[in-house]
């Protein structure tokens, strides 16, 4: 799609910079100890502190704490020592108390980056900041006989918003930084990464300038994207929008957008200016939040290794490639699947590596289940990897087996006894088989011996089929080899 | 800095303050001296000295990440004016 548009406007450069707000993975609200478990009945997770009582104060919750300063660390930013909350006025029904809580001057986590790769290529994209704030409540606009409806168990949900850099030059890399921030919240525990439950949600700047220009032209925001494909398919609108606006002698206006999916276009959200006059200031019912080095520490220490890490060690150690390197650290469960394979069943990487990234993902991705979902555990797949490994089945038959594994929950050995699939080593068995087959196929043998050699395979498939599969190929090569001389 | 009449009616509707026409000189009055104050404190050499976000020279406390708040819907929803399914009801927001 992006080289498409760059065919289409060569005299343009697109620049987007990205605002993800991650919903930290706390049992209880940042301000509230209200519970913030997903798809509770309406208000039933709201208190009065969510509610913005008069008379109530805010408390806020080590753990949201915590989790921003571990992101920080993962994105090697700096990490304010001190902090402060700040509050956003503005007026809407999901908001009681008229104002939201968040971080302006002084957030928690400053400068940092993340590196991603589009086309082969590794790209260094700049995170401005990242800060703490608490969620809005949920308006429903439907069905209440032309009132709306509030719901305000999500008010005070801790959110971290991440800003980057406008430092992405196209929707591909837009989409690359998402889903490598996507997998590192996962990674390292702060967020669920549930996009359609909203708990990882995205807001794209996005403008353009001839090519060559430095001065960055007028952006709109586009809000609230909740999938990789619409964050694509958003941004590559909004850029076609632009250039034909610009192009055909108009001017871009700073707005928020709405993407509208079902559509797939944007259109202008908010027209009234005032509508962005937030009136940010400290709020004086928070301290500062001071993080010592004591408590970075106590963090750091806690830190799992890191998504680029471990695929460099990926690499080396097992030497896997790059592409299934990359794969196999998509997810910190895929990673941890795959090291506990290679131990398990103490094969080859490169071969565990095939099986994870050929047949297990492959059958998820049908039946739509994450790795931990998964019907066969590492434990159980290591068990049938051991029986490739030591000749009891070939591999065509180990995919038999695979099959047997995920409607059950035997193991590869039960499977293989079951079925009699055991493969058959025994060369007299063979042999036998063989010599028949010679014998019925006489017009084959002849040509083989006149030098056609592809007829060879012809055999190989004939012995396979009268032994259903079961026989040794190396065997099967080595006896045919010898007899069709 | 002084303030204009129609500062003063931006300010009233972003904090949504119903107020009247003929008090609108005296608010453009009292709100710039306000800040004709501020500008005096601002000559004050502040060289080297850290900005204080609050009054008092603590930092925050931090709560454990526990649940202590029990579902009350019922208790907080007998004073709402309109409330269904356990909804809040308000006028419509959007057209």
């Amino acid at each position: 799609m992006e080289t498409s548009q760059e065919h289409e406007h060569p005299q343009w450069e697109v620049v987007i910079g990205l605002e993800i707000h991650a919903q930290l993975a706390t049992k209880s609200k940042i301000f509230s100890g209200a519970a913030t478990a997903y798809g509770a009945s309406p208000n039933t997770q709201a208190c009065a502190v969510d509610l913005g009582l008069p008379g109530v104060l805010p408390v806020l919750n080590e753990e949201a704490v915590r989790m921003a300063v571990k992101f920080g660390m993962a994105i090697e930013a700096e990490i304010a020592p001190y902090s402060v909350f700040a509050r956003k006025n503005y007026f809407y029904p999901d908001l009681p108390k008229g104002y939201q809580i968040s971080q302006f001057e002084l957030p928690i986590v400053g400068n940092g980056h993340m590196d991603i790769n589009v086309d082969g290529s590794s790209k260094r994209v700049g995170i401005t900041r990242a800060h703490l704030e608490e969620d809005a409540g949920k308006s429903l606009h439907e069905d209440f006989h032309g009132l709306t409806g509030i719901d305000l168990n999500r008010a005070g949900t801790p959110l971290l918003e991440i800003v980057s850099e406008p430092d992405m030059r196209s929707a591909k890399e837009a989409v690359a930084y998402m889903r490598k921030l996507h997998n590192l919240v996962r990674w390292i525990g702060i967020c669920d990464g549930n996009m359609q439950e909203g708990s990882f949600r995205c807001d794209a700047n996005v403008s353009v300038r001839p090519r060559g220009q430095q001065a960055f032209g007028t952006r709109a925001e586009i809000k609230n994207i909740n999938s990789f494909k619409f964050v694509e398919k958003a941004i590559n609108h909004e850029v076609d929008r632009q250039i034909q606006l610009i192009e055909s002698g108009g001017k871009i206006v700073q707005e928020t957008r709405l993407y509208d999916s079902v559509k797939d276009e944007t259109r202008s959200m908010r027209s009234k200016e005032e509508a962005n006059d937030y009136r940010y200031f400290p709020d004086p019912d928070l301290l500062p939040v001071s993080v010592s080095d004591e408590f970075k520490a106590h963090i750091k220490a806690l830190l799992p290794e890191l998504p680029d890490t471990r695929k460099l060690r990926f690499n080396e150690q097992y030497q896997l490639d790059t592409e299934n390197a990359d794969i196999l650290t998509a997810s910190r469960s895929l990673a941890d699947y795959f090291e506990t394979l290679v131990k398990e069943s103490s094969c080859e990487a490169k071969m565990c590596a095939n099986w994870m990234t050929g047949d297990l993902i492959a059958a998820l991705n049908k039946a739509n289940l994450e790795i931990t979902e998964s019907p066969i555990t590492s434990q159980r797949l290591a068990g049938l990897l051991q029986r490739i490994n030591d000749n009891t089945i070939s591999g065509k038959i180990a995919k038999q087996v695979f099959e047997g594994m995920w409607h059950s929950t035997a193991t590869a050995d039960e499977i293989i006894t079951e079925k009699g699939l055991k493969q058959i080593t025994d060369t007299g068995a063979i042999e036998a088989v063989i010599d028949q087959i010679i014998a019925d196929n006489s017009k084959q043998v002849e040509q083989y011996r006149d030098g056609n050699e592809k007829v060879f395979a012809f055999f190989v498939g004939q012995v396979m089929k009268a032994m259903q599969g079961k026989a040794n190929p190396g065997e099967v090569n080595k006896i045919l080899k010898t007899k069709l001389k | 800095m002084a303030l204009t009449a129609d500062d003063v009616k931006k300010i009233a509707y972003l904090a949504r303050l119903g107020i009247h026409e003929q008090d609108v000189t005296a608010y453009a009055n009292d709100l710039s001296g306000i800040l004709a104050l501020m500008t005096q404190m601002g000559a004050t050499d502040t060289d080297g000295i850290v900005p204080m976000a609050h009054p008092m020279d603590q930092s925050q406390r931090l709560r454990a990440d526990e649940v202590t708040e029990k579902d009350a819907r019922n208790r907080f929803q007998a004073i709402a004016p309109q409330v269904e399914e356990g909804l809040y009801l308000v006028p419509k927001v959007i057209e």
